[in-house]
C-alpha cells in the first residue's frame, strides 16, 4: 500500500460504537485499525434481519438518491451558468447526511457549514425552493440573498448554511444554550468539514459545549480533504474524533457510506444531548466524489484513490442491499428513479421561470427594527438624508 | 431628576432590563463572581443567578458566537466584552455573522444582542488597550453602533440597544465611568432612538461634532469658547454611529458655516471622515472653511506619559481647530475676529 492509499483507512466503521474517551484507544489498537482500514470497507448491507422495516430502509433510498439526482443536476446547471458563485456538492455524502438527519426530530436544530444542499433536503424542504436559492430567486429558500452557501429554513429548524469555515459552531452552541435556558428538550446538531477541526472556533466551542453541558452534536463530515489538503498534511491528529478528549467529551467515528451505522451513532449522540444535556464529537468518514466546489477538478486525488471510494459508493450499496434482501425488486428501483428524476427536473423547471428578486427590494431585510436615519441610497447617489428632498 | 454615575446607569439598566423580560441576560468575562473588570455588574450574580449572569471563559468568539445562537432562538444576550481591544478576536464571529444572518437568510432569524465594550485611551495601557476601532463596526451593514457620552443618554440607549431586534454594539469609555449626570427616573418611556444625535448645546458660530467621551470633553470647551471669547459653538453628540444622523449634522452647518470633527480614533477613514464627506455632500455651498478634524496621532499608542499625551486629542486642540476654523473665515459673527485667545492656545500645547 502506498502511503496515499492510507488516506481510505479514514473509512473504518467505529467497531467499538461509542468511545466515551477516544484516548483510551492504545497506540496498538489504533495501528490495527488503521491496518483494516487501509482495505476499505463497502457497506455490505445484510438487510435480511435488520429490524428496520421496509418502508424505513426504502425512505432511506429515496432521500439519498433524491440528494444524489439533485446534486448531479445542481453541478449541471452550474456549468451552464444557471447557478453562481461557489457552489459545493453532496456528492458521495448522501449516507452520512440521511443517517443524520433521520435520527434527529423536526423540533431540533440543524447548523451547517457551505456543503449543505442535502442537509436541507434531508429536513424536508421542498426541492423547488432550495432550486430557486441556487438560481438566486425570490422563492428561494433565503430570498435569494444567500445562494448555495446560505440556505436556510426556519420552519424545519435548518438554521443555516455558514461560508466561514467554523463560523457555524459558536452559533450553534449558543442555541443549545438557548435550549438549556429555556429548559426544553430539543438537541442542536452542527456539521463541519474535517478542517474545521483546526480551527479557534472549533476548540472554543467544544470547551464551551462540554463546561456547559449542552444538547449538542458536532458532526465531522470527513471527506478526507480541506480543499486539496489531506487530513494528515493539516491536522496534527488525524482521526479527528479524538481531539474530543481534549475536553473530556464523548465522541465516536463511524463509517459515514452506512446509513444505518450513521443513524445508530447520531441516535446516541442524540439521547445524550436530550436526557443528560451533554455533548458529543460524531466523525463520519465518507468521501466527495468530486472536487471542493464545482470548479475544482480534483487532481489532487490519486486516480485509484477516486476509484476505490466510487466503488464504495453509498447509495448503489443501499440499492443493493435492498435488492439482496428482497425489499424491492428492479421495477421498484426503476419506479423510485423516475419519481425523483420527476421532482428534480420539476425543480430545475420551478427555479428557472420563477422571478428574481426586485432591485426595489434591496434593502428589505437590512434591518430587523427599522431606526431613523438609515442610509438607503444606492451606490450613483450622496448619502441619504431622508429631510433633504 | 437624581444624578448618577455614567457607570451606575449601566448597572440600574442593566437591572432593570432584566427585570423587565426574562430572555435577557448577561454573559462575557469576569461579570458574575468578580462582578465585572468595571464592576457595571457588580451585585446582579447574587441577585439573579448564574442563568442571567453567566461568567464566560476567554473564548470571545466562542462566547460572541454563542450570543448569536442565543439570539437566533429568541433570548437577548447582553454581552460584556473587556474592552474593545479584545472584540477582535471575536470579529468574525461580529462581522459575518451577526451582521449578516437577519439580510442574508432572507429575514428569516433576527440577532438581538448587545455587546458592550469600552474603548479609550490615555491611562498608560499602550498599543494593544488603547484603541478605539469603533468605525470598523460603524463601517458595517446590519450592526448598530451607539456611542453615548452622558448616563442619560447610556440609560436610553442601552434600552432602546436591548429591546432592538438587530445586533447593537454599545462603545462605552473607562474615562466616562466616574462621570456623572442628571439621570431620568425609571419609566416606560425613557428609551431614546438609537439613529438620532442629539444638539447638546446649540450655537451659532461654529459646529463641533463628537460622540462618546469625547463629545464630553466638547461640552467643557465649548462652555470654556463661550465664557472666555463670547464664541457660540454648537455642540452635536452623535451617540449614534450606525445610523448616523446626517440630517441633524447637516442642518447645523447650514446654520453655522463651519464644522470641527472631535473623535479619539485615528484620524484616516475614521468617524471624522464619514461627518466631512457628508458636509460635503450637502452643505458644500453653506460652508466658510474646510471641515477640521482633531484625531488621534497614526501610532500604535506609546506607553511612556509623555508620548501618549503626544498621540491623543485633548480640549486644547479643540480649542485651536475652532479659533483656526473662525480665523480662516471672517470670525465670529457680529463681534469681530476671534483672535483673542492665540496666547493661551500656544501656552497651553504639549
Amino acid at each position: 500500500m502506498s502511503k496515499k492509499s492510507d488516506k481510505t483507512a479514514a473509512a473504518e466503521r467505529p467497531a467499538k460504537g461509542a468511545t466515551r474517551s477516544a484516548g483510551r484507544n492504545g497506540q496498538a489498537e489504533r495501528a490495527e485499525a488503521k491496518a483494516k482500514q487501509a482495505n476499505g470497507t463497502a457497506p455490505k448491507y445484510d438487510l435480511r434481519n435488520v429490524s428496520e422495516s421496509a418502508e424505513t430502509l426504502i425512505g432511506f433510498y429515496r432521500q439519498m438518491l433524491l440528494i444524489r439526482r439533485f446534486e448531479e443536476t445542481t453541478g449541471e446547471m452550474y456549468t451552464r451558468a444557471k447557478i453562481g458563485g461557489y457552489c459545493h456538492l453532496n456528492l458521495g455524502e448522501e449516507a452520512t447526511i440521511v443517517g443524520t438527519m433521520s435520527a434527529l426530530e423536526l423540533r431540533d436544530y440543524v447548523f451547517t457549514n457551505y456543503r449543505e444542499h442535502g442537509y436541507i433536503l434531508a429536513r424536508g424542504v421542498d426541492p423547488k425552493l432550495i432550486m430557486a436559492e441556487l438560481f438566486g430567486k425570490e422563492a428561494g429558500v433565503s430570498k435569494g440573498r444567500g445562494g448555495s452557501m446560505h440556505l436556510f429554513d426556519v420552519e424545519s429548524g435548518f438554521l443555516g448554511g455558514y461560508a466561514i469555515v467554523g463560523g457555524q459552531l459558536p452559533p450553534a452552541t449558543g442555541a443549545a444554550l438557548a435550549i438549556t435556558y429555556r429548559g426544553s428538550d430539543e438537541v442542536v446538531l452542527c456539521q463541519m468539514g474535517d478542517a474545521t477541526t483546526n480551527i479557534g472556533a472549533f476548540h472554543e466551542s467544544l470547551n464551551i459545549a462540554q463546561l456547559w453541558k449542552l444538547p449538542v452534536i458536532f458532526l465531522i463530515v470527513n471527506n478526507l480533504y480541506g480543499m486539496g489538503t489531506t487530513v494528515e498534511r493539516a491536522s496534527a491528529v488525524a482521526e479527528l474524533y479524538r481531539k474530543a478528549c481534549a475536553y473530556d467529551m464523548r465522541s465516536e467515528r463511524v463509517d459515514g457510506n452506512d446509513v444505518l451505522a450513521v443513524r445508530d451513532a447520531t441516535r446516541r449522540a442524540v439521547e445524550h444531548a436530550r436526557k443528560e444535556s451533554l455533548p458529543t464529537l460524531l466523525e463520519a468518514v465518507s468521501y466527495r466524489f468530486r472536487g471542493h466546489s464545482v470548479v475544482d477538478p480534483a487532481r489532487y486525488r490519486p486516480e485509484e484513490e477516486v476509484k476505490h471510494w466510487r466503488n464504495l459508493d453509498p447509495v448503489m450499496a443501499l440499492a443493493h442491499g435492498l435488492r439482496e434482501a428482497g425489499l424491492i425488486d428492479e421495477a421498484g428501483i426503476k419506479q423510485i428513479d423516475d419519481e425523483i428524476n420527476a421532482i428534480v427536473v420539476d425543480a430545475v423547471r420551478f427555479a428557472d421561470e420563477t422571478p428574481a428578486p426586485k432591485p426595489e427590494e434591496l434593502f428589505t431585510f437590512d434591518y430587523a427594527t427599522d431606526v431613523p436615519n438609515v442610509d438607503r441610497s444606492l451606490p450613483g447617489d450622496h448619502t441619504g438624508i431622508t429631510q433633504d428632498g | 431628576m437624581p444624578e448618577v454615575t455614567y457607570r451606575q446607569a449601566l448597572h440600574d439598566t442593566l437591572r432593570d432590563e432584566m427585570l423587565r423580560d426574562e430572555n435577557v441576560f448577561l454573559m462575557g468575562e469576569e461579570i458574575g463572581v468578580f462582578e465585572g473588570s468595571y464592576k457595571i455588574t457588580a451585585g446582579l450574580l447574587q441577585e439573579f443567578g448564574a442563568k442571567r449572569v453567566r461568567d464566560a471563559p476567554i473564548a470571545e468568539e466562542g462566547f460572541v458566537g454563542a450570543a448569536i445562537g442565543a439570539a437566533m432562538l429568541g433570548l437577548r444576550p447582553v454581552v460584556e466584552i473587556m474592552t474593545i481591544n479584545f472584540i477582535l478576536l471575536a470579529m468574525d464571529q461580529i462581522i459575518n455573522h451577526a451582521a449578516k444572518i437577519h439580510y442574508m437568510f432572507g429575514g428569516q432569524s433576527r440577532v438581538p444582542m448587545v455587546i458592550r465594550t469600552p474603548g479609550g485611551g490615555g491611562q498608560q495601557l499602550a498599543a494593544t488597550h488603547s484603541q478605539n476601532p469603533e468605525v470598523w463596526f460603524a463601517h458595517t451593514p446590519g450592526l448598530k453602533v451607539v456611542a453615548p457620552s452622558t448616563p442619560a443618554d447610556a440609560r436610553g440607549l442601552l434600552k432602546a440597544s436591548i429591546r432592538d431586534d438587530d445586533p447593537v454594539l454599545f462603545l462605552e469609555n473607562l474615562a466616562l465611568y466616574n462621570t456623572k449626570g442628571e439621570v431620568p427616573e425609571d419609566r416606560p418611556d425613557d428609551v431614546l432612538p438609537i439613529g438620532v444625535a442629539d444638539v447638546k448645546r446649540e450655537g451659532s458660530d461654529i459646529t463641533i461634532i463628537s460622540y462618546s467621551r469625547m463629545a464630553a470633553v466638547a461640552m467643557h470647551v465649548a462652555e470654556q469658547l463661550a465664557s472666555e471669547d463670547g464664541i457660540k459653538a454648537e455642540v452635536i453628540d452623535l451617540r449614534s454611529l450606525r445610523p448616523l444622523d446626517r440630517a441633524t449634522i447637516v442642518d447645523s452647518v447650514r446654520k453655522t458655516n463651519r464644522a470641527v470633527v472631535f473623535e479619539e480614533d485615528w484620524r484616516a477613514y475614521g468617524i471624522g471622515a464619514e461627518v466631512a464627506a457628508t458636509i460635503q455632500e450637502h452643505a458644500f455651498d453653506h460652508l466658510d472653511a474646510p471641515v477640521r478634524r482633531i484625531a488621534a496621532a497614526e501610532v500604535p499608542l506609546p506607553y511612556a506619559k509623555n508620548m501618549e499625551l503626544a498621540a491623543l486629542p485633548t480640549g486644547q486642540h479643540l480649542v485651536d481647530a475652532v479659533h483656526a476654523t473662525l480665523d480662516a473665515s471672517g470670525g465670529v459673527r457680529g463681534n469681530g475676529r476671534s483672535n483673542g485667545s492665540k496666547g493661551q492656545r500656544s501656552a497651553s500645547r504639549g
